[in-house]
């Protein structure tokens, strides 16, 4: 190769190099803000801001969603697998709303401790297959 | 399958269509429009040609 | 350049002259069209009718058989520029800065498809058109990268400056590839991870899989015979006064 492409080759090697340095720290200090949203662990932990609307992920727990009364009021529980919150939501629910099924909300925590979400979102997973074949695989599933 | 429930894709006949549509069109003026211009931009060039050679 | 075969180097050196590309690029054409009207045909037939619905979405789903081929082919695009920039910086190819220039309007066309379309399957499924998550957001920055070279290089009187400008502008976008293909797994976002591209198998059932293989697979042929009508005009513009481009006029007139 010539010297001078060599050269121009290097530079813009050093180029990208410099490049993917900054924008790994300029992402690494965004961190925190590039998060949609919290899990609910780090809510009980505390994590999630107090007196400002934030976003809390999680699924919604089999068994809790009750709607008492006839207005569009909702509570369930949303839990990570480890820690729980108790979410309040009054509004039209998207199609894919359903026990085990993973939300992010929008909304506030109030004194009890309780979310009160303005927004409620689904979140699908990465899995797609034909009806029979999810029913079949949750029935062996379910065998012991 | 009769083609009406097809067309509806189970109440989200807007979505799926729309996305489709718009995907077709995007796709078509990419191709299109390149074509098009060259076709204009060779008469252009040609003419001058003619105009230059007289 | 001793690594390179003579045979190859050649082969390189003939296919770059423009008035070869231009002519290879016309001959190409129709084959390329009949291929990808083949697999369209096949992967839409597949895709929106052999295909069962999905036990979550229902048919809504029938979206990612356009969402997920535009969106791989966004972020593709993007690569095969980054790459034509190094070598028009590099070797001062013309024919590196004549491709990548005429990829960008067909890059922005497949960021714009996977965004609208991507829109329309989340306000039926997540219950929002729009969300500032990080894959949403850095996906949408990427389509300013693409409407960023177009207009740049439109913005520069003499083509050779222009492309010099538009290759350096092309690299530093690079950055973003990666950031948008890992941002699912970096962040929480609600757009959920990767279906295809995990290492273990992928999460889609087959008869799902094969016709998304094969939008995907005719896109990349829609993008061969969108970048070669892109590359015929911008080489004839940048070539009008030359004499192979006076040669075609008189044959063709």
């Amino acid at each position: 190769m010539k010297p001078v492409r060599k050269q121009r080759l290097m530079l813009i090697g050093v180029m990208l190099a410099v490049l993917g340095a900054a924008a790994y720290f300029a992402l690494k200090a965004f961190n925190e803000n590039l998060m949609y949203f919290f899990s609910t662990s780090d809510v009980v932990a505390g994590k999630a801001p107090a007196n400002t609307p934030f976003r809390i992920g999680g699924m919604v727990v089999k068994g809790s969603v009750e709607r008492p009364g006839d207005s569009l009021l909702v509570r369930f529980t949303l839990s990570d697998l480890s820690r729980e919150v108790q979410v309040e939501y009054s509004g039209i629910l998207p199609d894919l709303f359903r026990e085990g099924q993973g939300i992010v909300a929008k909304g506030r925590l109030d004194g009890r401790g309780v979310f009160v979400a303005e927004e409620v979102l689904a979140k699908h997973d990465e899995n797609y297959m034909p009806p029979e074949v999810a029913s079949s695989l949750k029935k062996t599933a379910e065998r012991p | 399958m009769t083609l009406r429930i097809f067309l509806e894709m189970g109440g989200y006949g807007f979505y799926v269509w729309t996305a489709y549509g718009v995907t077709l069109l995007v796709l078509l003026l990419n191709i299109l429009l390149p074509v098009v211009q060259r076709r204009q931009l060779l008469r252009q060039l040609s003419l001058r040609q003619k105009r230059g050679q007289r | 350049m001793s690594v390179i075969p003579a045979v190859v180097n050649r082969f390189f050196h003939q296919t770059a002259s423009p008035p070869y590309f231009y002519a290879l690029a016309e001959r190409l054409a129709p084959w390329l069209t009949g291929v990808f009207l083949l697999l369209l045909a096949a992967g839409l037939y597949g895709g929106l009718y052999l295909a069962p619905s999905d036990y979550q979405q229902g048919e809504s789903y029938r979206i990612i058989y356009i969402h997920v081929p535009a969106a791989w082919m966004s972020l593709f695009v993007y690569v095969l520029m980054a790459v034509m920039a190094g070598i028009a910086l590099v070797w001062r190819m013309k024919l590196a800065e004549v491709m990548l220039i005429a990829s960008a309007p067909i890059g922005a066309g497949f960021t714009f498809i996977a965004l609208v379309t991507g829109s329309l399957w989340g306000k039926p499924m997540w219950g929002a058109w729009w969300v500032w998550d990080a894959r949403l957001t850095f996906e949408l920055i990427l389509l300013f990268q693409y409407l960023g070279i177009v207009s740049l290089y439109g913005a520069i009187e003499d083509r050779r400056a222009a492309a010099r400008a538009v290759s350096i502008l092309a690299l530093v976008g690079v950055v973003n590839v990666p950031v948008i293909h890992y941002s699912v797994e970096w962040w929480s976002t609600l757009h959920q991870g990767p279906t295809i591209t995990k290492l273990d198998k992928p999460s889609i059932h087959v008869s799902m899989l094969i016709p998304l293989l094969l939008m995907a697979v005719a896109f990349k042929f829609y993008y061969l015979i969108a970048v070669l009508q892109n590359a015929r005009l911008e080489l004839l513009k940048r070539e009008a006064t030359s004499q192979w481009v006076k040669n075609l006029l008189e044959k063709t007139a």
